[in-house]
């Protein structure tokens, strides 16, 4: 399918071209202008982030804390975890390319709520705005978990406009979840059954229900904490009759779920990628599916592993630490099913299938240890150590950042029309597969080996493995640094893209032209195959109408 | 039939009902995902509120007899009549429902009107219960004072140890546990005011609308609108349903 | 094509409000009254919760329609709940288990 056919994206009436005003983009409707609008947001943020990682990973790469003081140490490490989890980690996947692709995959026009759809870009936007704003004017230091009574009672700084802030992208996020739920059961074309949903929709869906399930819980709380701060009420400070604790069981309701957020889409991407560069369905497509849903519901369950050793009752302990050990499993299932997919594939080994394979490694490697972190006994030994560092970076790094960038590289095309160099693309996979495991995999035995977290300055027995960590980031920056270029490079001078330069299967790739029309389909596509059906490459997914195109879910149920 | 006039059919619908938006095809997808997608809202808010009761169900667990004391200055005449009021207005809001169903446009004015009405006096009680705490230095802020609730419960205070029967605690215990009854009280009725505030000032968008299509005798208009507000508005009235029992009621002996 | 398209809604009878009213009203009297009875708390908390959800049920159905809404919307109505019961009955878990006693022996 990877025909070359001259085509000048000027020529037809694309979503980029319809119209090119300012206003026509920061007013727009269109899924695919909302996604790309999301996409340079957070890219924005990655690079502040970005930014605070490397101050870290400077201040830590001598023992001594003579680069930042420990105030401002503190204020770094909380700003990168502010901006990496709420502003880039938790809408990156499903705001940017959730928003472009979802909508076409299902055979839609757009999605339910197009103009929710905007106004949860204003509201992230402005939440993120009001977050550097609270950076600008000083900062907070409470970390990015907000833990009282530190927070509520004792620190200074813009902690109150910080929570302002994070309650808004806190909104945004439930909007859009609400956006793909109803986008989901109503809109899918005739013809696209549950079943024969790509992965990715079955993994947008389940994030989608954390997003509105859990999101709720933590905008009360940190609600709580800012009017804490302002009324001097003893909810969370002991010393008034408050309990911390609380403000943990309501924090890491919606915390850890959080993470789901994180991961889900990132693993549903990475369906998607496997199916087409292995030439095949999915092995084990329900079972995929269904633990992606799996790990949606069981991961409301277990947010006290976060507190096994704050002061949690220990009989819930043991149910919360059972309940964790439970949710791996989900997440195993779907990595034996990817390997088996590749296994008997006809694999070709292009730059998005290169960072799928990195995923597989890094995600396996982040979420084995995170079953040291659920057993008790381990965790009171590991907790608020570098073991718990390098654990969630390898999940939400190795795992979801990798994935972020196997769907960059993978829906670039169809975004831009444009393709990059392959040979820059792998080798900035590989750049940033070593320069992880430089940067993080000494860090689990700094944990191990006691150093704890949060810390700018550390014993001397502890330097060369700190200073390993450090190098391997700076190599890790290069490899996020190389896409920036190339990709924005190819925006000029890449190579146009077909509309299937994967030879892929899926109504994004086959049906919808490169680059979308500004309604996807002129008409309303009939799906007539499963997806991925690499055995049968002659039957398309979808046709056009023949009679009665009427809508699947438009029934009492759907 | 051909593809040619499913095609017309479909375009012909658009025109009859033209509120309906691009990515849908028919008023009936429109309307289902509408209606899914404001209960989709409506769970948050449950979730939102919920983090609110738990918290008020941990703290009155450990202090049962503080929050008791506290809570028996609240006026149960003023709850009640509350709780009735906004039972009534859930009524007159699934009646104006109804009117904007059958395009009965100047019932479903009227009965926005009452909607409108009966919120009001809700907020109008509120007000003079939060005044009624502010003379009795309930507010819990810097000039907070458990005195009221002393007298109220007629309570003995000996040496700075208030006697609450089952145990004793000391006076700064007492307020500060008391204090935080009132913080949740204030936060949590104080989230619902906001939220029934909200809705009025919806209702009026509503009512103005309604009005518009009565003078314009408006054949077609669509509904889902007041009926999507009419979920928000019983939303708010099955909260007050939980907050009245939990806050106001909740004796112990 | 020509005759104006005629949409289904779930518009009932006044009476089927107006009932509804009544119950709710009903129920509101044995609120009140209950509150003023003597009880233990945990049977006071129960008594109150179980007449609270009947009123909220009530309300759900009748005047929200989901009586004669589709599956998915009471999927949705009732999901909301549920995982409200999830997060109060884990939170309270851990506070009523602070102070349990371990066995001897295990």
């Amino acid at each position: 399918m990877a025909t070359t056919t001259v085509q000048t994206g000027t020529e037809r009436v694309n979503y980029l071209n319809v119209r090119t005003t300012v206003a026509s983009w920061l007013l727009t409707l269109d899924h695919k202008r909302i996604g790309i609008l999301y996409l340079l947001g957070i890219s924005f943020f990655f690079v502040l982030g970005g930014i605070a990682a490397s101050l870290i990973r400077m201040e830590l790469a001598t023992p001594k804390g003579d680069l930042l003081s420990s105030d401002t140490y503190n204020k770094m490490f909380t700003l990168h975890g502010v901006i990496m989890i709420f502003l880039f980690l938790i809408p990156s996947i499903p705001a940017s390319f959730g928003n472009f692709v979802l909508p076409m995959m299902i055979g839609a026009r757009d999605v339910a709520f197009p103009r929710l759809n905007l106004l949860s870009w204003y509201f992230f936007m402005v939440g993120g705005l009001l977050a550097i704003i609270a950076t600008v004017k000083g900062g907070i230091d409470t970390g990015w978990t907000f833990y009282t009574p530190y927070s509520s009672a004792f620190a200074k700084g813009e902690v109150s406009l910080a929570i302002v802030g994070v309650f808004l992208v806190g909104f945004s996020s439930i909007f859009t979840g609400i956006n793909f739920l109803v986008t989901i059961h109503k809109m899918r074309a005739p013809g696209m059954t549950w079943f024969r949903l790509p992965l990715f929709v079955w993994a947008m869906y389940a994030t989608s229900l954390i997003q509105v399930l859990g999101t709720p819980v933590v905008a009360i709380t940190l609600l709580l904490v800012a009017v804490e701060r302002s009324f001097g009420i003893g909810i969370f400070d002991p010393n008034r009759g408050g309990d911390p604790i609380l403000f943990q069981h309501l924090f890491w309701f919606y915390s850890h779920p959080a993470v789901y957020i994180m991961i889900l889409p990132a693993m549903g991407v990475i369906s998607e990628v496997i199916a087409t560069f292995s030439r095949r369905r999915v092995f084990g497509y329900h079972f995929v599916a269904f633990s992606s849903l799996a790990i949606a519901i069981i991961g409301f369950l277990v947010w006290g592993h976060h507190m096994f050793s704050t002061g949690q009752s220990i009989y819930a302990g043991v149910v919360f630490s059972f309940l964790t050990f439970l949710v791996a499993i989900p997440s195993a299932i779907k990595t034996f099913n990817w390997m088996a997919t590749i296994w008997k594939g006809r694999v070709h080994w292009e730059a998005p299938m290169v960072y799928a394979l990195g995923f597989l490694g890094l995600f396996v490697i982040g979420g084995l240890t995170g079953l040291h972190l659920a057993s008790l006994a381990t965790n009171v030994h590991l907790t608020d150590t570098y073991f718990v560092v390098a654990h969630f970076h390898y999940v939400m790094v190795g795992g979801a950042i990798m994935g972020y960038l196997a769907a960059l590289h993978y829906w670039w095309p169809k975004m831009t029309g444009k393709m990059y160099p392959q040979s820059w693309a792998k080798l900035s996979a590989l750049l940033v597969f070593v320069g992880f495991n430089l940067t993080f995999f000494p860090q689990f035995i700094l944990g191990y080996m006691g150093m704890p977290r949060r810390y700018h300055s550390y014993p001397e027995e502890w330097w060369a493995l700190n200073l390993l960590s450090s190098a391997g980031s700076s190599i890790l920056a290069v490899g996020y640094l190389l896409p920036a270029i190339y990709l924005l490079w190819s925006l000029k001078y890449g190579r146009i893209a077909e509309k299937n330069p994967w030879g892929a299967r899926g109504l994004e790739w086959e049906v919808v032209d490169t680059l979308p029309h500004p309604h996807n389909f002129e008409r309303v596509p009939i799906v007539t195959r499963p997806a991925y059906d690499y055995d049968h490459p002659e039957e398309p997914t979808a046709i056009f109408p023949t009679p009665r195109p009427a809508y699947v879910g438009g029934g009492k149920d759907g | 039939m051909s593809v040619r006039e499913v095609e017309l059919h479909l375009a012909e619908h658009r025109r009859e009902v033209p509120h309906l938006g691009e990515q849908y095809e028919t008023i009936e997808q429109q309307n289902d995902a509408y209606t899914i997608g404001m209960w989709a809202f409506i769970v948050q808010e449950v979730l939102f509120f919920g983090g609110l009761f738990a918290g008020y169900a941990v703290y009155r667990f450990k202090y049962l007899y503080e929050f008791v004391a506290a809570h028996h200055t609240l006026s149960v005449v003023f709850g009640t009549l509350n709780t009735f009021v906004l039972l009534v207005s859930s009524y007159t809001m699934a009646r104006a429902v109804r009117a904007a169903m059958q395009q009965k446009h100047h019932k479903q004015l009227k009965y926005l009107l009452w909607t409108i009405f009966f919120a009001s006096i809700f907020m109008v009680n509120k007000y003079f219960e939060y005044s009624a705490k502010y003379h009795h230095n309930l507010i819990p802020n810097q000039s907070y004072s458990a005195e009221e609730i002393i007298h109220h419960n007629h309570l003995k205070v000996e040496n700075g140890m208030v006697d609450l029967g089952a145990r004793k605690v000391t006076l700064e215990e007492f307020t500060g546990r008391t204090k935080l009854f009132f913080s949740f009280y204030f936060i949590m009725t104080g989230l619902h005011g906001l939220h029934v505030l909200v809705g009025i000032i919806i209702l009026a968008i509503l009512a103005v609308r309604a009005g518009m299509d009565w003078v314009r005798k408006v054949p077609h208009a669509d509904y889902m609108p007041v009926e999507m507000v009419g979920l928000y508005w019983h939303f708010v009235d099955i909260v007050w349903i939980f907050l009245f029992p939990l806050l106001y009621l909740m004796g112990g002996q | 094509m020509a005759t104006p398209h005629e949409e289904h809604t779930h518009a009932q009878r006044v009476s089927f409000y107006a009932k509804t009213l009544w119950v709710l009203m009903a129920l509101l009297v044995v609120t009140v009254l209950a509150g003023f009875q003597k009880m233990p708390d945990w049977l006071g908390i129960a008594v109150a919760l179980t007449i609270a959800v009947t009123k909220a049920t009530i309300v759900i159905m009748n005047f929200m329609h989901v009586k004669f809404s589709s599956k998915l919307a009471w999927l949705f109505a009732g999901a909301g709940f549920f995982w409200l019961i999830i997060m109060f009955a884990f939170a309270f878990a851990d506070y009523a288990s602070r102070h349990w006693q371990p066995e001897q022996g295990w």
